[in-house]
């Protein structure tokens, strides 16, 4: 079984601050990290590896910093990894970049794709379908379990609103995985030190079956209009009282909202 | 020397930054208050390959070096001191040993369950009347036949009871002193062998530490280590090694302390003010930044000595002697900067206080430490 896994590389936005008066992201200083659906993922494949000896390629556009990310998922148990990079992917949109993506693909061997739901830094959660778009595969988002029966047919759970639901679903496909599925690994120090001895194939837009008009800002409908911050939401209130007290309180200020009446 | 990190170690940084956090730092106070062995986080350290850092792949080692064996120890020590010690004297005093003086079938038999962490390692050299004077041995062990026989204790061993295999030092000539001294690779389960009473101490509390027993101990004579009368030499080139672990654990001893107190210092209000705005917190806290990242220097330098097979002995002194020093002091402060608070179990830098205490007294006291650097000086 051959697995894919998208990954990309993001900032860490948990210590993300914001400049104070043009109101965008400070990027100095902020680590860069493996995206945590993805890293789920990969966790995913690693599982697969573990009980069926499935062989697990790491893939990942972006520039050479993003090799990290790849030396990391050598580092838990990768057995390949490629790196996009060329200057023509630049300024992607998810458009551009699951048309890259799929180029690349289209090129390699796969049973199962797997890609993160969605990135920290976007939160779009759509590059996943749209890869699943353009290779013409079934697709299943919002995985949070997967069994898989040996040979052709895996059965997934996938987190809805208030739920889950099963489904069955014919490898080859692609499936989009939430970090909560599992606890992925931590590296082994092993892992570390030969992470550092295999190579990453680095691969330009010359090895990418796709046009060159759907890749980079060329091949990105995505425009930001603008962007700004949040407003900050009024202080909330604490009240020290018996909880009888606060019944009265909660009921109150919901039919204050026209919540109840 | 560049100490800055290479992205191999940045990889490695950021993985036992987080198994500390997630693994160790959860069970840290819990286990110092039960003065209970964290066998379970042993099994996940050796899962990872961290009871074998500098060990070759082919002792089933995890290929690493020593300074990542420091960094181990620092980011452990950081937020448990037990579990800093636990894997220093693993690697340090039962693994470094037998890889540096071993014969290739010591190597072959021992190796690869200790690195592999299948096997804790312990090093018992210390007994009721050779402490700093380690020369006064009074273990012995007298050859009989295919084995040595040895008779005698030791004390203050740590990881004791829960050791598979200990590095023990005995008299084989006591007319010859220092050279009558031989060391040997004493697996639980000789007979003869038997752990005796558990220390209660004041600091590392979740470590092991105990008595050894000696009655009539059957060891074969392939487990000599070494050669006869060699002892006393593998036991100091060791404990040079063992210092510079010591040293990382005081390190990150000392981080620990500081980070709990920068956080606190942050929160804490008192004449309507962060206590973080006072110049004398400040201060206290720049001092201790300082000599942290002093004492951090220390043992980079001493691990790349020994990494680079330079000789270590006197950096591997000074790194512990200043690491330790710079521990107490941490800790105390940072207990002096938590006020009331920091004297309760409801913060960590009260355990940190108590566990920096022996980082100044075992593998050597902060006197042999000076008398090492002092040697060396004035040779």
């Amino acid at each position: 079984m051959n697995i894919i896994v998208c990954i990309k590389q993001v900032p860490d936005t948990t210590e993300i601050r914001l400049d104070p008066v043009k109101g965008t992201m400070i990027r100095e200083g902020v680590p860069s990290i493996m995206n945590p659906d993805d890293k789920g993922g990969l966790e995913m494949a690693l599982q697969l590896k573990d009980l069926y000896g499935a062989h697990v390629t790491v893939l990942t556009m972006g520039p050479h910093q993003a090799e990290a990310i790849l030396r990391e998922a050598f580092a838990m148990g990768a057995d390949k990894a490629i790196l996009l990079t060329d200057k023509k992917f630049a300024g992607a949109d998810t458009l551009a970049t699951s048309h890259t993506l799929a180029g690349a693909l289209r090129s390699l061997d796969y049973d199962l794709i797997i890609t993160g739901r969605q990135a920290i830094d976007g939160d779009t959660a759509q590059v996943g379908p749209q890869i699943a778009e353009h290779l013409d595969l079934p697709q299943v988002t919002y995985v949070e379990n997967l069994q898989y029966d040996g040979d052709k047919q895996i059965t997934v759970r996938k987190s809805i609103e208030d739920g889950y639901q099963l489904l069955e679903v014919e490898i080859p496909c692609v499936l989009t995985v939430l970090s909560s599925s599992n606890e992925a690994r931590y590296m082994s120090v092993r892992g570390i030190m030969e992470a550092f001895e295999k190579e990453i194939e680095i691969w330009n837009s010359d090895r990418i079956t796709i046009n060159a008009d759907k890749l980079g800002l060329n091949g990105s409908p995505t425009r930001v209009a603008k962007s700004f911050t949040k407003g900050l939401k009024p202080a909330s209130q604490l009240y020290e009282v018996s909880p009888a007290e606060a019944v009265d309180i909660i009921i109150n200020k919901l039919k204050e909202k026209h919540i109840v009446n | 020397m560049d100490f800055s990190l290479t992205k191999q170690q940045e990889l490695f940084l950021q993985m036992i930054r987080k198994f500390a956090e997630k693994e160790i730092k959860p069970v840290a106070a819990e286990i110092d208050e039960l003065e209970r062995y964290p066998l379970e986080n042993v099994k996940k350290m050796a899962q990872l390959g961290l009871m074998g850092i500098p060990f070759p792949f082919e002792y089933k080692g995890a290929g690493g070096n020593n300074r990542m064996y420091v960094m181990a120890v620092e980011e452990l020590s950081r937020v448990c001191a037990t579990t800093g010690v636990i894997l220093s004297s693993h690697t340090s005093l039962c693994g470094a040993p037998i890889y540096e003086s071993g014969t290739l079938e010591q190597k072959n038999k021992y190796l690869p369950k200790i690195a592999s962490g299948e096997w804790i390692g312990a090093f018992g050299l210390t007994e009721p009347n050779a402490g700093t004077d380690a020369s006064a041995q009074q273990t012995m062990a007298v050859k009989d036949g295919d084995n040595y026989i040895l008779n005698g204790s030791k004390i203050f061993i740590t990881n004791a009871g829960y050791a598979h295999v200990y590095i023990i030092f005995a008299m084989t000539d006591k007319s010859l002193g220092t050279r009558g001294i031989s060391a040997f690779i004493v697996e639980n389960g000789f007979p003869g062998f038997s752990v005796g009473k558990k220390e209660k101490k004041m600091g590392i509390r979740g470590s092991s530490t105990g008595e050894l027993i000696f009655e009539n101990c059957i060891v074969p004579k392939e487990n000599l280590l070494g050669q006869e009368g060699k002892g006393f030499g593998i036991a100091m080139k060791t404990l040079d090694g063992g210092r510079i672990g010591i040293a990382a654990q005081a390190l990150g001893i000392a981080q620990g302390a500081l980070d709990e107190t920068v956080k606190y210092v942050k929160e804490r209000k008192q004449f309507g003010k962060p206590i973080s705005q006072f110049q004398n917190t400040q201060f206290q806290l720049a001092d201790l930044e300082t000599k942290i990242q002093a004492a951090r220097l220390l043992v980079y330098s001493a691990a790349y000595k020994k990494d680079t097979n330079q000789n270590y002995t006197a950096e591997s002194a000074m790194a512990k002697l200043f690491a330790a020093e710079t521990a107490m002091e941490a800790t105390t402060k940072a207990v002096q900067l938590h006020g009331g608070y920091g004297y309760t179990r409801e913060y960590p830098v009260e355990r940190m206080m108590r566990d920096a205490k022996i980082t100044e007294i075992y593998e050597g006291t902060s006197e042999v430490q000076r008398m090492v650097i002092a040697s060396k000086l004035l040779k």
